[in-house]
């Protein structure tokens, strides 16, 4: 163990660790833009800079040291991070009431703590320059006039599914998150999944059509095998998002373009929302009595006539365990083990 | 499933999906992970990066092939071969885990007897893999520490399916891959619920938790939990079933949730059977191409409006929650069976599906530990035989479920289709990222059909010469069975003489040309292999 003092407060932790880890482990607040938890340390936002042993070093790559003091708010660490949040904001696009991300905008935070004044705010912004959307994704835009240039949707990709469809392309200024030879979103080997989307901390990559549901309820995504752990968001009678369920040991938060994006079908308007008879050759609306009353008869005449093994149960694997319990039991009351499921398909 | 739990003593997911990440050395095999299994797919990448050695065998140049150390560009239909091709180098090179052969399994030397033809040279003329690429594999995979194997259906949906799963075991068993961390021998299972199917018994022989129904006692036990007397005999599977209602041996069906018309192999034989049926109900969430035949079709609530628990392919049990009430006058599907159980007379009085769970942890040994409650945190994984077990991540730790673990002596045999002058080309098929199965679900969305919105049958540029073909071209693909337009994408991912295509679109339904020929032993039909001619229309 190593032990330092952040602003006068005696932390331990493991060697190896760095400042900012120990700054969260006491719970002291250092801005940061390019840092992700679940992503390899990057170092280029410049925001977490602090004051250690006098020497001005990026916390969240500075390894601690014995006896180490660090102080959060030096003048010097307080001036690169003012430099480096207005430097942002005057390429950033002003209008935050549009965007997806105001309110929980990992940049207006940090501008916040900095402390950016109207003044100093109207003597910087430059109007925004054209800078087209890349709308082609149609799950997700990327907005090129949000973008603070973290490196966080690069590392996801590329840690986190392996894709690496994301890198930073182009020099100085004109630097910029672009595909293998900068083509749009959808063309290129983009996998879709939305993992960048989800960790980006403004709005340039920003979900397209996005509900902010009403309530959340933990659940279990019906697609494949995998069994991933999801949170369905609903707005009034409509499931409006899915979002990966980061405690869940399978997925750990993470999901694929189906899980997160293709549940449109539960509010699809072709939905069955009541039982059909066939009468001459058309399905027709019916009761459930009528329906049920219909399948009873019919399943006890061709017991009577034919034996029990004239039918047959096809249950399903997408189904709940439940629904295939009760179904297996009702088959085989009836006297019959025709039962199956698509296991081999 | 079979051939493992024949081996083994049961047949599901032997380790966990957590530990893929940390594995030295990843097998994949007829399994296009990243697309499939797309969460699976990012450990596997992830543990490559750490380090791990990727073995990738299937006849499509794959996106894993793509950081693979070996990819085996195999033949459709010729797993066998070249799993023993491997074998017979891990033997002759003195790879096996000698200890682990003698104290945990039996059946080795019959194994030996059989692979000992199959020199690498022989393996390559049989599935077309260059024998130094079969020699690398074997020793990539052998020398690992740890080695798991992922498989799915490339494996399992070919006549010889249950030998592929066996000849698989035994790599397993010769290696000492079994019953411990980053190891084993993982069927991943396809559909969200396959395995919580299964494990209820949504099959012809066995009741909850592969209880059978011939046995005396499961029986006993069920008719007295359910006051009713049970048929000993096993049934007909979903193929069988088909094929005996041509002969009016099966006259009524009730189908929940399923679209044989589309999934099920020789579409227009199953077509066939459903309009010869007396009576057909169909229960699901929209008007598939299957309810539209039935007599009655019944309104099914979707998983978002329903209580439940899902298992999933590494059998953990996890709960799903309803988040919104069901839609019109649609019921979660235990509803519907209950109320017209109680039509056919039968005294039922579930309430909520947490008390039908109950039962089945009354009734099932391997669920006997598993509530409600105890499931609300990230599931747990059975056998978990009392309230105070964890669950059982890794399977077979020190003993196999059977007692000694089983070699089998297995010999490669030909598909039952094979490229002939009227059919020259293989056809195979799978699925895409961006659809699920028959697309019933998905492709009501409309931005994953911006992604793939009609069927592209990947052709070879060889091929696509020699029959005069371009890409987007449409063409008829034709089989034994049947014939399907579909637009063309020429590719050098498929290899020469095999084309691919999904299931997931209904206006080329891939499943009209495919063979209904099954497994002998799982009954497993062989969807992965037909015979086919391609012409442009």
């Amino acid at each position: 163990m190593v032990t330092l003092y952040i602003d006068d407060i005696q932390v331990s932790v493991e060697k190896g660790s760095t400042i900012f880890d120990a700054a969260q482990k006491v719970g002291v607040y250092i801005p940061t833009l390019c840092h992700h938890p679940e992503l390899h340390t990057f170092g280029g936002c410049r925001v977490c800079m602090v004051e250690a042993n006098g020497k001005l070093v990026t916390a969240c790559r500075a390894p601690v040291t014995d006896g180490m003091v660090v102080r959060i708010d030096a003048e010097g660490a307080r001036k690169v991070q003012r430099m480096v949040v207005e430097l942002l904001l005057t390429k950033h696009n002003e209008d935050c009431q549009t965007c997806v991300k105001d309110s929980n905008c990992k940049l207006q935070e940090v501008a916040n703590y900095v402390g950016i004044t109207p003044e100093r705010m109207a003597m910087l912004r430059r109007s925004v320059t054209e800078v087209e959307i890349d709308e082609s994704n149609p799950f997700f835009n990327i907005d090129r006039t949000r973008c603070i240039l973290c490196g966080i949707c690069i590392r996801t990709c590329e840690e986190i599914n392996g894709v690496t469809a994301l890198d930073f392309g182009f020099r100085g200024e004109h630097t910029a998150v672009v595909t293998m030879g900068n083509k749009k979103l959808a063309e290129s080997t983009c996998e879709s999944c939305g993992e960048c989307m989800e960790r980006c901390p403004t709005g340039a990559l920003a979900r397209k059509n996005y509900e902010r549901p009403n309530r959340e309820v933990k659940s279990v995504c019906g697609y494949c095998g995998v069994g991933c752990g999801i949170h369905l968001g609903v707005r009034g009678d409509r499931v409006v998002s899915v979002r990966g369920d980061k405690d869940n040991p399978v997925n750990k938060g993470q999901l694929c373009v189906k899980g997160r994006f293709g549940y449109n079908f539960v509010n699809h308007p072709d939905r069955l929302t009541t039982p059909l008879i066939k009468r001459d050759g058309e399905l027709v609306e019916a009761s459930w009595d009528e329906a049920l009353d219909l399948v009873a008869s019919r399943f006890k005449e061709i017991i009577d006539e034919s034996g029990p093994n004239a039918l047959g149960g096809i249950s399903s694997a997408r189904c709940t365990t439940e629904d295939n319990y009760v179904f297996t039991r009702l088959i085989r009351s009836l006297g019959t083990n025709n039962l199956d499921h698509c296991a081999r398909l | 499933m079979a051939g493992l739990a024949t081996v083994l003593g049961s047949g599901a997911m032997t380790n966990t999906i957590g530990e893929v990440e940390d594995a030295k050395a990843i097998f994949v095999i007829g399994s296009n992970t990243t697309e499939n299994h797309p969460i699976i797919g990012y450990r596997i990448r992830k543990a490559v990066k750490k380090g791990a050695r990727l073995i990738v065998a299937d006849p499509r140049e794959i996106r894993l092939a793509d950081v693979a150390d070996v990819y085996l560009p195999l033949k459709p239909g010729t797993d066998v071969a070249l799993i023993n091709g491997m074998l017979h180098v891990i033997l002759k090179e003195g790879l096996v885990d000698s200890e682990f052969i003698a104290s945990r399994t039996e059946g080795f030397e019959d194994m030996k007897a059989a692979v000992e033809k199959y020199t690498p040279e022989y393996a390559s003329e049989i599935s077309g893999v260059p024998a130094e690429d079969i020699v690398r594999a074997a020793r990539l995979y052998a020398g690992a520490d740890s080695a798991t194997i992922l498989y799915t259906m490339g494996v399992t949906q070919h006549t010889s399916g249950t030998e592929n799963v066996l000849s698989l075991a035994n790599l397993v068993l010769a290696t000492g891959n079994f019953g411990k961390p980053g190891a084993g021998l993982n069927p991943l299972r396809g559909q969200n619920n396959v395995q919580g199917a299964c494990d209820m018994g949504a099959l012809p022989g066995v009741y909850t938790g592969y209880q059978p129904v011939a046995d005396d006692n499961a029986r006993a036990k069920f008719e007295k939990a359910w006051c009713v007397t049970l048929p000993g005999k096993p049934g007909m599977t979903m193929t069988e079933m088909f094929h005996a209602a041509v002969e009016d041996r099966i006259r009524a069906m009730y189908i929940m949730g399923e679209n044989p018309l589309l999934s099920d192999p020789d579409g227009g034989h199953i077509c066939d059977c459903l309009e010869k049926m007396d009576f057909m109900v169909v229960q699901d969430i929209f008007l598939t191409e299957t309810a539209k035949l039935a007599d009655v079709v019944l309104p099914a609530a979707t998983f978002a409006e329903k209580d439940g628990v899902f298992v999933n392919t590494e059998r953990r049990v996890q709960r799903v929650c309803r988040a919104l009430k069901p839609r019109g006058q649609s019921k979660p599907d235990w509803e519907i069976i209950q109320l017209l159980a109680q039509k056919l007379g039968y005294d039922w009085n579930y309430e909520s599906a947490e008390q039908i769970f109950d039962e089945i942890a009354e009734l099932t040994p391997s669920y006997a530990g598993l509530s409600y409650k105890r499931l609300e945190d990230g599931g747990i994984q059975w056998p978990c035989p009392n309230p105070e077990h964890p669950g059982t991540p890794i399977l077979h730790v020190g003993k196999f479920s059977r007692g000694l673990g089983k070699f089998s002596a297995v010999d490669y045999r030909l598909s039952a289709e094979q490229a002939d002058e009227e059919f020259p080309i293989l056809l195979t098929t799978g699925r895409s990222l961006y659809h699920y199965h028959t697309g019933t679900m998905t492709r009501k969305t409309e931005g994953l059909n911006q992604f793939h919105k009609e069927e592209l049958m990947e052709l070879n540029p060889e091929d696509a010469k020699a029959l005069g073909i371009g890409e987007d071209d449409i063409v008829t693909v034709t089989s034994r069975r049947g014939t399907v337009r579909s637009k063309v994408h020429v590719t050098d991912r498929i290899q020469p003489g095999v084309v691919f295509m999904t299931f997931h679109f209904a206006e080329t339904a891939a499943n009209l040309l495919t063979n209904s020929e099954v497994c002998h032993i799982a009954k497993t039909p062989e969807l992965k292999v037909c015979a086919v001619r391609v012409e442009k229309a």
